[in-house]
């Protein structure tokens, strides 16, 4: 891509985040959900983040099949990790838990 | 005593530094994420300018990825901004679910608060409502999350970029795994009811099976499979709780 091509690709994402982003604030003065809306928004922080975590975990490399196997460090490190955020509800341990089993389990496998 | 503990953090100050002590550790874990991010771009033949640019301007992580990846198969721009527009559609319900607590603020305000919501400042300000509630400087936190998070960001690509033109190798190290392992200490405390375990369950299944699909709308798919199913049990369980006052 040409430089003015770059230039046109991130000012048309930075415009597109505003656009998704924006809105709903900017008009908040006018917008009102529905009881029911609100209740279903409780459920986006739970369900959006799952379906980000659950694929990245099981497909760690994108030109490989399913890796459903104690081999695949980021499995391994993703449930110990769900494990002691379980336990202990702490966001600090639960990360650095987490990276030391999914670096010691690589560094086992030998990837 | 209970009212003075409850009145006491709500000054300016104790907002925003309790706000940026809450996201501290997302901040953390955002580190390699934001390296790793500097590194590929820069890998890719983008110029540094180019690179600090979309940090600066988009401050999206998953679409600058997905963004670095795409221009990596040399997809055309209106791909770019397609996957974009669908990769972080998700704002807009982290808008929708916040929008009461911010409905009183300026237009100013609100400009700031929305641009610079990302996954990591919605996980933060979501809790902090439902623990907390708001109050009269509840947005000072809501902005430290942000900035916090934003000169994070911006500080670390810088990195990244000095890195990965020293070091390219630094994109094998498996560093995104972060990204997988703060989400998830996020998702497992909110797991606070079945309809929420529902949730969870319906919405990693689909997005996995959904998974081949381009533009990750396999993602899209998946969270509204669980958001739907999550909603519908609660919704029959309230409607069956309910029935079962009236007759009682």
């Amino acid at each position: 891509m040409s430089a003015t091509e770059i230039t046109l690709m991130i000012a048309g994402m930075a415009l597109i985040n505003l656009a998704i982003r924006w809105p709903v604030y900017l008009f908040a003065d006018h917008v009102r959900f529905p009881p029911l809306v609100e209740r279903a928004l409780a459920f986006v922080p739970v369900a959006v983040l799952t379906a980000i975590i659950v694929p990245a975990t099981l497909y760690p490399d994108a030109d490989q099949g399913i890796q459903l196997s104690y081999m695949n460090p980021y499995l391994v490190g993703a449930v110990v990790a769900a494990v002691v955020s379980w336990k202990w509800k702490k966001l600090m341990p639960t990360i650095l838990i987490g990276m030391a089993v999914f670096f010691v389990t690589r560094w086992m496998v030998g990837v | 005593m209970s009212d003075l503990s409850k009145n006491s953090p709500t000054t300016v100050g104790s907002e925003f530094a309790r706000g940026l002590a809450a996201t501290f550790p997302l901040m953390v874990s955002a580190i390699p994420f934001g390296v790793i991010f500097g590194t590929l771009a820069t890998n890719a033949g983008l110029s540094p300018l180019a690179v600090m640019s979309m940090s600066v301007f988009v401050f999206s992580g998953s679409a600058q990825f997905i963004a670095i990846l795409l221009l990596g198969t040399g997809s055309a721009l209106g791909v770019i901004w397609l996957a974009t527009l669908i990769l972080n559609l998700r704002h807009l319900l982290y808008a929708a679910t916040l929008v009461d607590h911010v409905r009183h603020l300026s237009q100013t305000w609100r400009f700031g608060l929305a641009a610079m919501l990302t996954d990591e400042t919605f996980a933060v300000m979501e809790r902090r409502y439902r623990e907390e509630g708001g109050g009269p400087n509840a947005h000072w936190y809501y902005l430290a999350s942000c900035l916090g998070m934003y000169l994070n960001w911006q500080f670390w690509t810088y990195i990244g970029i000095v890195l990965g033109t020293e070091f390219p190798e630094v994109k094998n190290w498996g560093l995104e795994f972060a990204m997988i392992v703060t989400f998830t200490g996020i998702v497992v405390p909110a797991l606070r009811s079945a309809p929420f375990w529902a949730a969870a369950v319906v919405a990693g299944v689909v997005a996995t099976l959904g998974n081949f699909l381009p533009y990750k709308l396999g993602l899209m798919l998946g969270a509204l499979a669980g958001i739907l199913v999550g909603l519908g049990l609660q919704e029959w369980k309230r409607r069956k709780t309910g029935i079962a006052g009236e007759t009682a």
